[in-house]
């Protein structure tokens, strides 16, 4: 029998999604009918937006993909050790570090962003990739320790043990059997990472805003205060700018339904 | 002996990036809000204590209460409205039907979206002049509405666009706590003779209340922080109309050229008290859930 839920669903998906492809008809609509009454679709298509983009954009583009890297990596390597100690060394003070890790992701971002503003301009290092990437990475570090440790927990200690019997220290053990062991979750907290600093404004616009290399937050910013307002090329560079969280949707559905659960139900 | 000394040696990374990441910060901030800045001391040092000015300053500017009541509402109705639709959502989606995983899958979009995107494209969709919903609303027969630069509408429309953003999260989150109610239950209840509404209202909203509780305290912790999406849509404005306390501290401490560190810094700190309280709650729910 086939069920009725199953049009009804994708009527509902369509609504839900409206906002995502008027933001793809937009920037593909010609400034010149820009300001008569709104079409459903491109009449008469046009890549004029892309165009600019492409002109552009393509700097803002590369920093974007260069910070987003950088947090990436910062954020594992941090990261990683961490979580195989909380989970696997056990040391004193261990319910401490996880509540602080807890509170840590509650801060509001804008209280952080004075504050390494405050800090950056003492030490003259505002407009900088790197103190971007380490600003950004603040928004990962918590949750990817988070998780990274409850992935490794499932490592089993008789492996662990066999590893020690067999003369292998902390070190060799977390590199050959732990990490590999828990790869999904390097992934999970990579994509996430990824995606954060990818879509930061806050940091961006506080630490980043007069610098040659900004992120392509600030370069959709820059369009959306310019008085013309070209929207085709605004709904362009968005566009261009969902390209990885599509990307995730696509080929990493079940490392993103992972961590948006994590934490919130436990298993 | 060795395995602690490991252990400590593997977080110690950990440890000092918390310190000099979120600990110096935090501490900037809090020496930021009880000290005079201005922007000449802001960058060579020597400004002087002041105590509690800046707190007094903010408190007793008017924005302070519009701003206050307008993070409320903003709040509390996003929350109403994205685990209303949320929930109906997962319970939609909680009987498996061709199709289900894809389209849930597609449902995620607008929560991984980079909130400029979604900001600009709701932008552009409530644009007075040439915006769909007016033009929608003219088809209809009805007024056109200033969205985002009427004092009324504004904090509606940001309230909107991110009740949008937020479904996703609502979605996934009770879905995978439908997932995990045992299906014998809705059997039994089923055998009782109960009725869908029943079933639901007896059964399924119960058992589910321990996931709906964490659900809605993460989204609390997350709604009080949005700056993004009022920031692009409206800048908190017209005059102050959709302004919340994060955006507040933001346009004191960044939105002209005149920046007045101190009050924006004091205003951070009674959010993050506010959040800290939140988060505190949602800790504590979610100890419970394990001990039990």
């Amino acid at each position: 029998m086939r069920s009725w839920r199953t049009p009804v669903g994708v009527l509902l998906t369509a609504l839900m999604l409206f906002p995502v492809y008027w933001m793809v008809n937009v920037s593909l609509t010609p400034m010149s009918d820009m300001r008569k009454p709104p079409s459903m679709f491109p009449v008469n298509p046009t890549t004029e937006g892309y165009e600019r983009v492409l002109r552009e954009q393509l700097p803002y583009l590369g920093t974007s993909l260069l910070v987003a890297a950088g947090t990436v990596v910062l954020t594992l390597v941090l990261a990683a050790p961490a979580a195989y100690s909380l989970a696997k060394l056990r040391p004193a003070g261990r319910p401490t570090l996880g509540f602080v890790l807890l509170v840590a992701q509650m801060i509001p971002g804008i209280i952080m962003a004075l504050g390494f503003y405050g800090i950056y301009v003492k030490l003259g290092i505002t407009n900088t990739v790197w103190g971007l990437v380490l600003a950004d990475s603040t928004i990962a570090v918590p949750f990817a320790v988070l998780i990274l440790t409850s992935f490794m927990a499932s490592v089993p200690d008789e492996v662990l043990q066999a590893a020690k019997i067999d003369g292998a220290g902390p070190w060799r053990s977390f590199v050959s059997i732990v990490l590999p062991a828990s790869r999904n979750g390097l992934v999970t907290a990579a994509l996430f990472s990824f995606l954060w600093a990818w879509s930061d404004f806050l940091f961006a616009a506080t630490l980043d805003s007069g610098g040659a290399l900004q992120p392509l937050t600030l370069g959709i910013y820059r369009y959306i205060g310019n008085n013309n307002q070209e929207w085709n090329s605004i709904m362009a560079t968005a566009v261009v700018a969902s390209v990885p969280a599509t990307v995730l949707i696509v080929v990493a559905q079940r490392f993103v339904a992972a961590g948006v659960t994590s934490g919130a139900v436990k298993d | 002996m060795r395995s602690r000394l490991a252990g400590w040696a593997f977080l110690l990374p950990l440890v000092a990036y918390l310190a000099v990441c979120y600990a110096y910060p935090l501490f900037t901030n809090v020496d930021l809000s009880i000290r005079g800045y201005t922007v000449r001391s802001f960058v060579h040092g020597g400004a002087p204590l002041v105590g509690f000015d800046n707190y007094v300053t903010v408190f007793s500017d008017p924005t302070f209460r519009t701003a206050l009541v307008n993070t409320v509402l903003f709040t509390l109705i996003s929350l109403f409205c994205q685990y209303t639709i949320g929930l109906a959502a997962a319970l939609f989606f909680a009987r498996g039907f061709r199709l289900s995983a894809t389209l849930r899958a597609l449902f995620l979009v607008p929560w991984l979206l980079p909130l400029i995107v979604s900001a600009s494209t709701w932008a552009w969709l409530l644009n007075s002049e040439s915006g769909l919903v007016n033009a929608v609303l003219k088809g209809v027969g009805l007024d056109p509405v200033n969205w985002l630069t009427s004092p009324d509408w504004s904090l509606v429309a940001v309230t909107i666009a991110n009740i949008w953003i937020g479904i996703p999260f609502n979605l996934v989150v009770l879905y995978s706590g439908l997932q995990n109610i045992p299906r014998e239950v809705y059997e039994a209840s089923a055998l009782d003779g109960a009725s869908g509404w029943q079933t639901f209202w007896h059964v399924t909203f119960p058992l589910l209340r321990p996931v709906s509780a964490i659900t809605l305290l993460l989204g609390l912790v997350y709604t009080l922080k949005v700056f993004d999406i009022i920031w692009i849509m409206t800048k908190g404005g017209p005059s102050g109309s959709s302004t919340t306390l994060a955006t507040w501290a933001y346009e004191l401490g960044f939105g002209n050229m005149l920046p007045r560190f101190g009050p924006s810094a004091a205003v951070g700190n009674v959010l993050i008290l506010i959040a800290v309280v939140a988060g505190l709650l949602y800790i504590r729910t979610q100890r419970r859930q394990e001990l039990a």
